[in-house]
């Protein structure tokens, strides 16, 4: 009778371990160097002196002429070739399709880097299971491979690899 | 739908190469330029001719005959990106090196490679090469590497793609002009067009009026060890027939002249 209590409840720590407490292990929480709003980029280009942020990047960025040390989310190996032209041009794309509702973002995310790989949580996608709802969840291989043979694109190695 | 139909009509190309051995003087400046492209680290203090890495390398053969009858000639030698039966892709346990059906390039992906060198054993050209040691870049060379190419890591093999990142550069011109076509223009490779005696000539094979696809079918025209029926994609050009029957010649001779030359 005892043995029947402690085989679910193990099995039940093991799914807490596996799915809570190893993404919380896996991955440091980082932020960008400063807050940015894609939704009032469309409106105005100059600083209206309102925000924190707004100082911050006049003061740290702009006076002294430094390059803003972004986090990119979308980050890839050195010997991955990805180019927006004939995504966009040729394979009328939207940008949504890859960057979800990024366009209407009031805030930036907060940058997950996989203690391990040193990427970000983006390309494995947000899921742990690896299996996502959305088309711009996820950044792994297998999906440009998937997409690329959906649209009969039979492409070689070094079509995207450098 | 109709995105599927217009990809697969899209042109197929057949990059190759034609060199005129009898413009080549040897200068070496192709397999500068190629190491530059490529990122190809300086050598280390141990390395030699068998360990080292050239991609393109330089080979000088003579007709072993004496003054005044005595000539030699230069023949660059590198990956010969073979169409038929390529051996490197065949035995490669790791699906590292395939053959772009789009550009007929035979790629190699060297992070995927396992280091186990089968390709390298398997190549009649011997133009691949294991990286022994890990790439070392003075901090001055390291602001001139090429952002196109990534960089290789110690125990991996690497060999000529045909300069595949300007070919990524032309493509990605061409996409943003909305074109699924490239400009024959924007894609040459390093070695062509750092010849200075233009013995070199690149394009596509397949496109007849182009001056590659010419000069691959005239009758001066020859391929190394043909007879292995690998179709290599690159030609050499020479009118000297001492020069013809070399190519076809065996491994042996081509190691004395290793050895001698």
């Amino acid at each position: 009778m005892k043995s029947k209590i402690i085989v679910p409840s193990g099995i039940l720590f093991g799914l807490f371990l596996g799915w809570y407490a190893f993404p919380f292990a896996l991955y440091k929480n980082n932020e960008q160097p400063m807050q940015f709003s894609h939704q009032c980029a469309e409106c105005h280009a100059a600083p209206l002196g309102e925000s924190e942020s707004e100082k911050l990047l006049v003061e740290t960025y702009i006076t002294p002429n430094k390059e803003i040390p972004w986090l990119v989310y979308s980050r890839q190996p050195d010997n991955a070739f990805f180019s927006h032209a004939p995504h966009v041009t040729l394979g009328e794309m939207k940008c949504e399709n890859c960057h979800g509702g990024h366009g209407t973002s009031e805030a930036l995310r907060t940058y997950q880097e996989n203690r391990i790989s040193g990427y970000s949580r983006d390309i494995w996608g947000a899921s742990i299971s690896g299996i996502s709802s959305n088309t711009w969840e996820g950044m792994k291989m297998d999906r440009c491979v998937r997409c690329h043979g959906d649209n009969g694109r039979r492409d070689g190695c070094v079509a995207c690899h450098k | 739908m109709e995105t599927t139909t217009e990809n697969k009509s899209l042109k197929k190309y057949k990059y190759g190469m034609v060199i005129d051995l009898d413009k080549c003087n040897g200068c070496g400046v192709c397999s500068i330029a190629c190491a530059v492209e490529n990122n190809v680290p300086p050598a280390q203090a141990k390395a030699n001719k068998r360990n080292g890495i050239s991609l393109l390398n330089m080979h000088t053969v003579s007709n072993n005959e004496q003054f005044p009858k005595n000539e030699s000639a230069f023949i660059p030698i590198f990956c010969q990106q073979c169409e038929q039966e390529t051996p490197c892709m065949t035995v490669c346990p790791q699906n590292a090196v395939d053959i772009d059906p789009t550009t007929g390039i035979v790629g190699q992906v060297p992070q995927r490679c396992l280091g186990c060198r089968y390709c390298m054993t398997a190549c009649p050209y011997h133009a691949r090469y294991f990286n022994w040691w890990d790439p070392e870049w003075t901090e001055g060379m390291k602001q001139q590497l090429n952002p196109d190419v990534a960089p290789r890591m110690r125990g991996v093999v690497e060999k000529c793609n045909f300069c595949h990142g300007r070919l990524h550069a032309a493509k990605q011109k061409a996409a943003a002009n909305g074109s699924r076509e490239i400009d024959t223009a924007d894609y040459i490779p390093a070695c062509v067009e750092s010849c200075p005696n233009k013995a070199i000539t690149f394009g596509d094979l397949n496109d007849e009026p182009t001056e590659a696809a010419q000069l691959s079918k005239n009758k001066d025209t020859f391929r190394f060890l043909s007879r292995l029926g690998t179709e290599p994609k690159v030609y050499y050009h020479s009118e000297k027939k001492w020069v013809h029957e070399m190519a076809e010649k065996s491994l042996t001779r081509s190691l004395q002249e290793e050895i001698h030359g």
